[in-house]
């Protein structure tokens, strides 16, 4: 390789000495970091009101909450929320997870004010109005109308349903359209009340700011905020085993592609299988055109447009995924192609080569990751959220290439069982 | 301080753009060759996008495999993408392995094999890229609107192209439309990021300057003639959620009236990548609950093309009733002059597009080689100054002009229920 134009490499990763962590008097925690090369600003975060405290009577509850927040607030009525952010060309939105209600937002650096006061006073005095959560309500069903037309989005709801059962990660965080129908103004004032609070929120900003600066504005706006009786997240109930291979097909009518999903439980973010997962899974169905499915399914057979595989590890117990879109003459075929994979996968977990070309990957792509104000964000949420030290980025190369074959060999047999997959087709 | 960007053209006639920023150790490397799907007459539609696909699938040097592997290796990113006007490839890498990027694009360039296997596989992968769309109701509704507009103009058909083309398609067609177009007299080279413009130079020409001229691809060219009267259709499919789209003539990127329809655009659905919930449409349709929701979009092209209003309807609302406040809205444009303030809010919201824009060089080096492909970079440094000029009385003027409704194509989406 020619060295004509290689230069010494900046340093893009965050760390302790340029991430200013701290936290409020109220509970906020604030990340920030600067970054003067556009005259912009992002910020991201959460707090812990997420679906897990809905009841299955009223799925969706939390996230009807989340999208209701800009609704309307003690001073501001829809149209003049957003009315202020589009005229400066900033944005601001929420949304809701299992454990927690998301926000990101970001504007001109000189707009930062604005976006702060506009994310103090939805997340701290919204009014839910009557006439826009109809409006709202009316949106989300049309939504849910084509979740059941949307053969990808149905083959995930059936999927999750299958492999984690009751667990409320078995529950679509958008409901149902019976629930969505049955929730009340009441209902998400009182979820508001009891759940939204400083205790447990998170904040990153980066952008062209000083650190210190930012904080000051972050707790300019949100300082004062005082929640009692804040109830805790109750704790996840455990997982019930999958005893043998469970296998479902929703049938949606006049479609020309189906989706299919086979797939199991998965490692947690904080699980010390978690690099080895995630480096198998970037042979198995990532790495270049999506590792060993991609070639398999999509290359040799012409089978698929996409066809790849996914880890998704979080706070409780992830899932590890293969995904396909093919036509619906062509599922059992694929199937077949997918679970001979797994199989070669469990069974001689990866080559040398293989596990050595995921971690030059894994290791060289981190400047690309950390180029945007919401790379960074995303990067130290998640740090600061699975407790992965400032020093993440310091340590990552060395925790990329600690992994070994044997390592990678081992979580396949652990995770993956080729008697107890769960299989969801949905289609004509 | 801002380096300029430096425009060199090589003598088998390949533009270089080069754009020095220092802010992060990456390059961003795209190569553009003039050629769409407006390139294709009846009978070979997708063929360009068909080609992209094949161009991943190796040279005698680079193998697929090889090369797939060796850029996610160096953790790079690469990609392409085929539009109506143009065919673009990219690899964004570390900044110390561009020379990987580069190297390999002037291979492939000269030396894809496209071999007959190949084809075959990928022909049915297309296909099923195609299958996919196929089960979004909007795609269905846009294609056909597309059809419509277009009787003679090959923006007639949709990028991926009709599935008769994509069972029929040969080889040697692939590889004849390869050659033909696949030129350094055809090709803009576009490179932003961590390097110094004199030594990237020097290796660009090293690497591409051997490669013969040959001849200059012609395009088709078939202008559509003008509409005369409203064109309407339908299309049935499942699901319950009705949708109507409504497709405007607009001109082309380079047209004096472009601007002024950039800022009307913005006044009717908000600016592209914003959300739009004070957008005169959604005020009017969605807040007023005649809609679910309506969004709007047009594209910078070579030959005038469409600005596309697409609405949700509600299910308890008639699709003509949102249709006709649509209507009002348009006519309100027709007779009153915007006030001032609405314009300049339309060049605020750009100013912060722009501003997110340029935290990524990925798009940096993406925008000077689309603009080439319409007009010149020009088009885009100028085009904060350009929005900033237009008056209340140019928007009056284009909404006369540009929405008449016997221009336009008008599309219902009909869902027929879950059984159908």
């Amino acid at each position: 390789m020619a060295k004509f134009i290689a230069k010494p490499v900046k340093s893009s990763l965050p760390s302790p000495e340029d991430v200013l962590e701290v936290q409020l008097s109220n509970g906020i925690t604030i990340l920030a970091r600067s970054n003067f090369n556009s005259p912009a600003i992002s910020f991201g975060g959460y707090l812990p009101a997420g679906a897990i405290f809905e009841s299955d009577e009223k799925l969706g509850l939390a996230d009807f909450v989340a999208t209701s927040l800009m609704r309307g607030t003690q001073t501001r009525t829809f149209d003049a929320i957003y009315n202020e952010l589009e005229s400066v060309g900033a944005s601001l939105g929420f949304d809701s997870g299992v454990h927690n209600t998301n926000f990101g937002g970001r504007a001109l650096v000189e707009d930062l004010p604005l976006l702060l006061e506009l994310l103090a006073e939805s997340l701290q005095t919204p009014t839910f109005p009557a006439d826009e959560v109809e409006r709202l309500r009316t949106q989300l069903l049309t939504g849910l109308a084509l979740r059941e037309q949307d053969t990808s989005d149905m083959a995930d709801l059936i999927f999750e349903q299958m492999l984690y059962d009751v667990h409320p990660y078995g529950r679509p965080g958008d409901g149902y359209i019976e629930t969505i129908r049955s929730i009340t103004r009441k209902d998400m004032k009182e979820f508001h009340r009891r759940h939204f609070g400083p205790r447990g929120m998170v904040l990153a900003i980066v952008g062209a700011i000083h650190p210190k600066k930012a904080v000051e504005e972050v707790e300019r706006y949100l300082g004062s905020w005082q929640v009692s009786g804040q109830k805790e997240a109750p704790p996840l109930p455990p997982l019930k085993p999958i005893r043998k291979t469970k296998k479902r097909h929703h049938t949606i009518k006049g479609k020309a592609q189906s989706d299919l999903i086979v797939g199991v439980i998965g490692p947690t973010r904080k699980s010390p299988d978690f690099m080895a997962a995630s480096l198998g899974n970037s042979v198995l169905g990532q790495f270049g055109m999506m590792g060993r499915i991609g070639d398999v399914v999509r290359e040799r057979s012409g089978l698929a447009y996409y066809a790849y595989s996914s880890l998704h590890a979080g706070t409780g117990p992830g899932s590890w995924e293969v995904i396909a879109g093919v036509n619906p003459a062509n599922v059992g075929r694929a199937l077949g192609l997918i679970e001979k994979e797994l199989s070669r996968f469990v069974k001689s977990g990866v080559t040398k080569e293989e596990l050595a070309d995921s971690q030059a990957n894994y290791v060289g792509r981190l400047p690309l990751s950390l180029e945007s104000n919401n790379g960074v964000i995303g990067a130290i949420l998640n740090i600061h959220r699975y407790d992965l030290g400032m020093d993440y980025y310091q340590r990552y190369e060395s925790l990329v290439r600690s992994v070994t074959r044997d390592d990678v060999a081992a979580v396949a047999r652990k995770y993956i069982d080729l008697e107890r997959l769960v299989i969801a087709t949905a289609g004509p | 301080m801002k380096k300029p960007v430096t425009q060199v053209t090589l003598k088998n006639g390949m533009k270089i753009m080069l754009k020095e920023i220092h802010t992060a150790p990456i390059i961003s490397s795209w190569i553009w060759y003039r050629v769409g799907s407006r390139d294709e007459p009846t009978g070979k539609t997708g063929i360009s996008h068909w080609t992209e696909h094949m161009m991943f699938k190796g040279t005698k040097k680079f193998p697929s495999k090889v090369l797939d592997k060796a850029i996610s290796r160096d953790g790079g990113r690469w990609n392409a993408s085929t539009s109506r006007d143009s065919t673009r490839y990219y690899e964004t890498m570390p900044a110390d392995k561009i020379d990987l990027a580069l190297h390999l694009e002037s291979d492939r360039m000269q030396n894809s094999i496209f071999d007959k296997k190949e084809v075959e596989s990928e022909r049915t992968v297309i296909i099923s890229e195609r299958e996919g769309s196929e089960n979004e109701p909007t795609f269905r509704l846009s294609e056909a609107v597309q059809h419509a507009a277009f009787r003679v103009h090959p923006y007639h058909h949709e990028i991926i192209g009709d599935k008769a083309d994509l069972r029929s398609i040969t080889r040697d067609d692939l590889y004849n439309h390869y050659r033909t177009y696949y030129v350094p007299g055809n090709a803009v080279l576009s490179i932003a990021g961590d390097f110094e413009t004199k030594s990237m130079l020097k290796r660009i020409r090293d690497l591409y300057e051997p490669i013969p001229s040959g001849p200059k691809p012609t395009r088709l060219i078939r202008p559509e003639p003008e509409q005369h009267g409203e064109l309407r259709l339908a299309v049935e499919g499942p699901g319950e959620t009705a949708f109507t789209q409504i497709a405007y003539r607009f001109p082309n990127a380079t047209h004096s009236d472009y601007f002024p329809l950039q800022v009307l655009e913005s006044l009717l659905n908000g600016a592209s990548g914003l959300s739009y919930k004070t957008a005169r449409l959604y005020r009017a349709l969605v807040d007023r609950e005649f809609a679910v929701d309506v969004s709007g979009w047009s594209e910078a092209t070579i030959d005038p093309y469409l600005y596309r209003i697409t609405i949700t309807h509600r299910p308890d609302r008639k699709p003509e009733k949102a249709v006709a406040v649509l209507d009002d809205e348009i006519k309100k444009l027709q007779d009153d002059l915007v006030p001032d303030e609405e314009i300049q809010r339309a060049v605020k919201q750009a100013r912060a597009v722009f501003a997110y824009g340029s935290e990524n060089i990925t798009h940096q080096a993406f925008w000077m080689g689309y603009t080439e492909m319409f007009s010149d970079y020009s088009w885009y440094t100028n085009y904060l100054k350009k929005l900033a000029k237009v008056t209340p009385k140019d928007v009056q003027r284009v909404a006369q002009i540009y929405f008449q409704p016997r221009s336009r194509v008008i599309g219902s989406y009909v869902p027929k229920g879950k059984g159908a």
